[in-house]
Parts: C-alpha cells; structure tokens; sequence
C-alpha cells in the first residue's frame, strides 16, 4: 500500500490526493536511473510512474513529439530517429555515472532533472525544447501548461519551472518537446598541447566563428588519456574537442575554415562520424569519470570564459579530476568522497567568479549532510520556497529533494 | 475593457505620493505628474483605451527602483512597470490609482563578454540597441520583434518576445541568462546570470513572460551570437492556402530549418504590393518567405533543395534574391505589412494567436467564415516555422460599435485557435485585452495555481492589476476609450 504503480494520470492524481488527505509524503520515481542524484527523501510512499508510458503524438512535419512521463528515453530516442530527428539537447544518459546500471531512464526523470548534452551550446537546454507538461499538483489537481506549439505567452510559463525541479513541483505526467532533424554527419576537429588559459581562448575563438560549432569541450591530460577514441587513448596532452553537424556535402568546407580559423594554436586531428559520435557519448554520459566509483562527481555551471581556468585550480588543489564541456561553461569534476566532499571549497571557488556547483554523486550519508544543490541567497530562497509552498502547499512531494525543508 | 475600481483614498494622495516620488529619484525630469505630461502615459501599443496614471517616475538605478517599489508597497500603490510602451495587448495600460515605474532612463550596457557570448544591459535598452553594441565583432542578439527598434529588453523579457527568426533561434527565454528583479517590497534579487541553467528551480523561466506580474526587472544578461557568413530569402506564390501548407510541412519534413518561413494570405499580399511594390505576386492566394543562412555555396545548395521541394506542390511563382536589394525588398514587404494594412483601412486589431502548421488552412478557412459573418475583412500573417498567426482585423472604430464588434471578432478568432490545439497568445502577452479568454484556454483550477504562484511573489495583488488574468467579482470600472 506504500508502494504505489498507477497505471494513468487519473491514478496519478488519485495517489497524490489520498496522500494530501492523509498528510503523508511521497517519493516520486521514475525508471530509477537517476536514484542517488539529490538529497535523500523521506517519504511515507513511494510513487512509480513507469506505467504512463506511450507516445500519444508525433508529427514530424511539425517538429513536435509528446510522451507520458514514464516513456523509456530510448523509445522517444527511437521514434524520432525513425523519422530523422533527435532532441535537439542530445539527452546524457548517467545510470553508468550513478550506479544504476539496470535502470532505464524515463522521459518525465529526464525534465525533472533538466539534462541537457554537449549540445546545449548550441541548440539550447532540455527547457529550451520543453514546450508543454501536464503534471499533478501538490493538492492532486491535474495541471497543463504549455501545449504543443512553440511560441507561446499565454499565463505563466510552468513549462520552464517544472523542468529541473527534481519532481518537488508535482509528478510529471506527459511532456511534450520542439525537436530537429538530426544532423546528416558529425565530424571533430581535436586540437592538442593545450593549458587551460590556451584551451579557452581555443574554444573562444571556434564558438566566435559563423561555422556552428554545435559542441566544444576541454580534456586535461590525465582525462583525454581515458578515452577510448584512438586518437585520444594514452595521450599526455590537454585537448579541445570541437565539433561540426551538418550536411555531409558541407562538411569538408566547414572543417576547412575550422581548422584554419583555430589553426595557430596546437596540432590537429579529425574524428569521422562514429568516432566523433563515440567520444561525445563518453562527454555527454561522463563516462571519462564514472570510475573509480567511490569518487564523489560535482557538475559546476559557470561562464564560459571561467571554466577551464577554475577546473585546473579545483583540480590541482583538491587531487581531483575532470573536464569542461559547454566551452568551458559546465565543468565535471570528481573528487574524494571524504568529508563535505569538497562542498566548502568548491562552492567558495564558484560564488568567486559566478555560477553554481551540484553535488551529483555521493554517498548517501554526505548527500544528507550538506547542501547538494547550490544554497540560494537569501532572498531567492524565499522566493523558492514560496514557489513550493503555492504549487505544493502541504508539502507532500519530493520533501527536501532539493533543499532541506522544501 | 473594464478595470478593477480605482482607490479614491489613494488618488485624494496624489501630491504627496508625487511629493515622496520626487524625494527618491531626484534627477531632473524624473516624476511626471503634469496633466500635459503625463498623457504620454495614458496607453501603449493598444491605442484603443487610455487611463492617466497617479503618476510616472523614471527611476536611474536599480536602487532608485527598489526605493521606489519599498515606498509603493509600503503605502499600498499600485504600480505598472513600463519599458518603450509598445505592448499590443495593453500589458503596460496604466490604473488611475497607480505609479507607473518607467524604465527608459536605464539605458546603459553594463557589460560586453565575446568570450562567454553574454551581454548584460539595462532594462530600457532597445532590442536592437545590444545587436548595435556587440555587431563590431559580427555578433547579434537573436530575438527580433518587429518593435525592435523601439521596444526594451525588459518589455520583452515581461513579454517573452518573438520575431521572424524564432524557428531557428528561439524567443527571448530561450535567449535569457539572467536577470536583475526588484520585488514587490523592493528587495534586489539575482535570478541567474553568465552561466547556464538554474541552481535550484527555474525561476528565469518563470519570469519570463510574466507580464509585470511578479517584480519589476532592471538588469538583463542576453546571449549573444556570432552572426552566419550570410542569408538569403526566396518568394514562393501558391494557388491555395492548403498548397502552401503542405509546402510548408514538406520543407520542414525535409530536414532544412529555415531561419524564417513567413506565410501572407491574398488581402495581406494585395495590401502589401499596393503600398511598397515589393514584387510580391498578386494572382496567388498566398505567399511564403523561406530563408536560409550560411556560406554562399550552402546557401545555394539549400535553396536548391527547398525549390526543388516546392516544385512538387505546384507553386504559381517561384524567386531566390538575386542579390541584396531583391533580399531586402522581399523583406521590405513582410516587415510593412501592418503598416500596409493601416494604409487600406482607417483601424486595424492585430491579433495573435499561435495554432500547429498543420492546422493551418482548416483555420484560415474558419477565420474567413468568421471575416464573412462580421462583415470584417481580415488579412493573415503567419510565422509559419513557429505557428503563430496574425489574422488584422479591418474595421472603423469611429463608426458606432464597431471596435467593439471586432473585438468580438479576434475573440472568436482565438478561440478558434485554443479548439485546434494551439493558444491565444504567441508573443504579444495577455495584457488586458485576452484576460477574459484566459479562462478559456484553462480550468478554474489551473487559473487558481497561476494565481496562487502570482501571489508567491506580490501577496496584495500590486503589480500590473487588472492584467492576465480575469477579473474577479469586486467592483470595477470601463477603462477610457479612445478620442
């Protein structure tokens, strides 16, 4: 009786209900693949949407694809590449990353975790393609925002907030995505010998050309070494990845004036296609630190121009290691999981120049005991909580997923 | 257009309320109250109802905001937060009761990051004015309303503004990093800023596009890009609306993302060519714009592609931009389309709803049953990459009933807009003029959580009154009418 499978939103709403009525608090899962990515919840029940699952509508012609929350991400992955599409945010998978090998990862578990891939840079965040939910409230009403069109100022946008709220805003139910064609080829110009300060100005400059580099990322040494990629595999140098999709008759041309554009600053190497796919799935599902598993992974957004700066100096100072995806902009970083887990002086480090750090792996005992999302100022907390309070007044779903008391 | 009923308690303040103004902003020309001055103020881009607020102040810094906003909550004033004034849905019509907070003396660029692609600038800096602050080195800022050059950064932030280039670059929230918000009682709060994403929950996301109704933003971080080596547009004309439809989703279907895709139905074509001679065909029932940018090689490639396309479904014309002057008259075209239209017809109402491509010519031929049983001549312009439709509405507002007739008219239009899967608003906002149809787009009980996070923000209920949202019961008054 705590461990609730509704088999439709009708269901959804009815177990949130009875848990309102009965004051008891819910755990809402999905496929599991994301379990130990946040604080830990404590709740009365445990609420499994792994049942509402189907893709009620896909038109191609009009770039929008729909699917109950508890779709396996590879099936919605399938059903656009039959057609020719994608996500445009290239979903990370990180079940490897986190331990939970055998789960499978559902659509709904992806927005409320707002994954987004190397791809971000380019074709926006999972928010950014979000363009409807419907979604049970804390009070289990059934709730839509959004629709099936992209432009859209009609009330307030609860698409944007439900993404990345971890399910503390309710239980997903369907979500409903602007898509893109999947680029015809892929190919990555990797340019070697690179320090952080060179590796910047590196990505700097490609992101400053019209060539639509749609991926650009930073690999120290000991981390380029970890892939599996030929070109990469025992290298001792630091390398930036960037990367061009598109048509294959444009290809060439683009690297052409790629290569020539970043030309000045370090040797250079092709990826083709499946190589260059090959390396951007070991970026994107941060396969280059899943192991050792006892390290403890932080994932630090930032400006762009900080990143591989700051990544050296955390690196260096606390024995850890990592890479900078987003060119520079998001920072993988994995460390002793001793103590706070470096929680004091990487968060001192990142309030310094801007941005915020998330604690996404961990053992359970540290993820209880400090802050795994970054603390909020003050009065933004407030305006958080407040937020909570009027989607979810009792406090009944996900309590303290995010923050402790929220 | 009613409006909640004015507190005469606050208006018999009046001097005093200017009086404690003047005390916190005390540059020059910074509170306006003078009967001949203020009347500036009394409307915006819905030029149909005007209101005279209380007064206007044009705070100069985000703390002469907060000032300002600590002293309007504190005496329980309304306030309306107001960039350029270019709403077209009456998002910044004043109350008579009221303070509006003006923006447009904040008009500074605080700072420009090449490196991180961000430019941060003040809430009253046009929209084109940050693409003419970073355009030096080749970069832009994507969003591009029609309004560009005159509507602010913040009133398309309030808005989450559009343009003709949304298929390929997205709206404003797709384009936002951060802001710098001043609640309701007046507390300075960050919400993002150079960096990607949200720390805890999405609360930019949820800004964006609020209409005024959550704080007042004074600071905006955009990002910026660096512009294609080139773009060029073709004109395709079609014998029917359903031909250029299926057009459409061919082109879509086939993998090319245009950067823009503009449908103009035969009123919209006739008044067009009528008023600039763009070229446009005039024995077609409707005309697409395809754009697409890159190299010049690419772009002919792409070009070829989508002509070869658009051969299969039997166009009446077909013509790529021979070069830049064709490329500029082809847009010259589209961009004076509602200035067009106003050349034809004493008033116009713009409406703005958003339906998915693939209902397009069910509701073109619906919105023409609608035009027939008006007695309205309605003219259509679609972005059709995004969905969003501007059906004008044609008519006489010094005849007798009729704006309110058209009124009627665009209601109908939008909900036919809600019944075929889509919204009533696509980047104009709610304001006042579709508050009342907000409860048809959504239940009782999706109105009440909206309402209940608006409350999460402004508990007394102060910021922007009377907009998004219906009205309630309490008493209310008619809003002013045009002379």
């Amino acid at each position: 009786m705590n461990d609730l499978t509704p088999a439709d939103e009708a269901g959804v709403a009815e177990a949130v209900k009875a848990a309102a009525t009965d004051a008891v608090s819910l755990e809402l899962v999905g496929g599991g693949s994301l379990e130990g990515f946040g604080r830990p919840v404590q709740a009365g029940r445990t609420l499994r949407l792994r049942q509402l699952r189907g893709i009620p509508l896909y038109r191609p012609s009009e770039l929008v694809i729909r699917a109950l929350a508890g779709t396996p991400v590879g099936e919605v992955v399938d059903a656009l590449d039959a057609e020719g599409q994608a996500l445009p945010f290239e979903p990370p998978d990180l079940r490897h990353l986190l331990g939970n090998d055998d789960a499978e990862p559902t659509i709904g578990g992806l927005v409320a975790a707002n994954l987004s891939g190397p791809a971000r840079i380019s074709r926006g965040a999972l928010r950014d393609s979000l363009i409807g939910v419907r979604f049970v409230d804390g009070q289990g009403r059934i709730q839509r925002s959004g629709g099936r069109v992209m432009k859209n100022v009609t009330g307030l946008d609860l698409v944007k907030l439900q993404a990345g709220a971890h399910g503390t805003l309710g239980a997903l139910t369907e979500v409903t995505f602007k898509v893109l064609p999947r680029s015809e080829t892929q190919s990555t110009l990797l340019v070697g010998g690179l320090d952080a300060a060179a590796a910047s100005r590196v990505m700097a400059r490609a992101m400053a050309s019209p060539l639509d580099v749609s991926a650009a990322a930073y690999l120290p040494p000991d981390v380029a070494a970890r892939s599996v990629v030929a070109e990469l595999a025992g290298r001792d140098d630091g390398v930036v990845a960037l990367r061009l999709d598109t048509f294959a008759s444009f290809l060439p041309e683009r690297l052409r004036k790629l290569r020539q554009h970043v030309a000045a600053a370090g040797a250079t190497d092709v990826l083709e296609d499946q190589a260059s796919g090959t390396l951007w799935g070991e970026i994107r599902d941060v396969r280059l630190l899943t192991h050792p598993l006892d390290r403890a992974v932080w994932r630090i957004s930032t400006a762009a121009s900080n990143g591989p700066r700051l990544l050296v100096s955390l690196a260096t100072d606390m024995d850890g290691r990592g890479f900078a995806d987003w060119s520079g902009g998001l920072l993988w970083l994995a460390v002793a999981a001793t103590d706070d887990a470096g929680a004091g002086a990487i968060r001192a480090a990142v309030d310094a120049v801007g941005g915020h750090a998330t604690l996404v792996r961990a053992p359970l005992a540290i993820r209880a005991a400090v802050d795994v999302f970054h603390p909020e100022a003050p009065r933004l907390a407030a305006l958080t909580r407040s937020v909570k309070a009027a989607v979810d007044p009792q406090g009944i779903v996900n309590p303290g997923r995010m923050y402790a008391g929220l | 257009m009613r409006m909640p009923a004015a507190n005469q308690a606050i208006i018999e303040r009046r001097q005093a309320i200017v009086d404690a103004l003047g005390r916190i902003c005390p540059a020059p020309e910074s509170v306006i109250a003078a009967d001949d001055e203020i009347r500036a103020y009394e409307t915006d881009g819905l030029s149909a109802y005007r209101q005279i607020p209380l007064a206007v102040v044009l705070p100069s810094t985000t703390e002469e905001v907060a000032a300002v906003m600590r002293y309007c909550h504190e005496q329980n004033i309304p306030v309306t937060a107001r960039g350029a004034g270019t709403s077209l849905a009456g998002g910044a019509m004043p109350t008579a009761d009221g303070v509006v907070v003006g923006l447009m003396k904040m008009r500074r660029i605080l700072e420009v990051d090449f490196d991180s692609r961000s430019a941060t600038v003040e809430a009253g800096v046009t929209n084109l004015a940050i693409t003419q602050a970073v355009e030096h080195e080749e970069f832009f800022y994507a969003p591009d309303p029609s309004s560009q050059l005159a509507c602010s950064i913040g009133g398309n932030v309030a808005n989450n503004s559009g343009g003709a280039h949304c298929l390929r670059y997205g709206v404003t929230t797709n384009n936002l990093l951060g802001v710098r918000l001043v609640t309701v009682d007046g507390a300075i709060v960050d919400v993002g800023g150079k960096h990607a994403d949200a720390a805890g929950l999405d609360l930019l996301g949820l800004l964006c596009g609020s209409e005024g109704q959550l704080g007042v933003v004074t600071e905006v971080t955009v990002r910026i890009l660096k512009a294609p080596e080139g773009a060029r547009p073709m004109l395709l004309g079609f014998a029917s609306n359903e031909r250029a439809g299926a057009c459409v989703d061919a082109i879509i279907g086939s993998g090319i993302i245009p950067v823009a895709l503009e449908f103009m139905d035969k009123p919209a074509i006739h008044a067009v060519e009528a008023f600039v001679k763009a070229g446009y065909p005039l024995d077609v029932e409707a005309v697409l714009i395809v754009e697409v940018e890159g190299a010049d090689d690419e772009i002919d490639t792409l070009l070829g592609r989508i002509e070869a396309i658009a051969r299969d479904h039997d166009p009446r014309y077909l013509r790529v931009a021979a070069n830049a002057q064709e490329a500029a008259a082809i847009w010259q075209g589209r961009k004076s389309a509602f200035g067009a239209v106003g050349r034809i017809s004493p008033d116009y109402i713009c409406i703005d709803g958003t339906i998915p491509t693939s209902a397009l010519p069910e509701t073109l031929h619906r919105i023409g049953e609608i035009s027939r049983t008006y007695g309205f001549q309605i003219a259509n312009i679609f972005h059709a990459g995004d969905g969003n439709l501007h059906p004008l509405i044609l008519y006489d507002a010094n005849a007798p009933g009729e704006l309110e007739k058209a009124e009627r008219c665009g209601a109908d239009i939008l909900k036919l807009c809600v019944d075929v899967g889509g919204c009533l608003s696509g980047e104009h906002g709610v304001g006042i003029e579709k508050r009342e149809l907000m409860a048809y787009q959504f239940d009782e009980h999706e109105l009440d959580l909206q309402m209940a996070i608006k409350r999460a923000f402004d508990p007394a209920w102060q910021l922007n009154v009377g907009k998004v949202f219906p009205l309630d019961d309490g008493p209310s008054a008619p809003l002013g009418r045009a002379a």
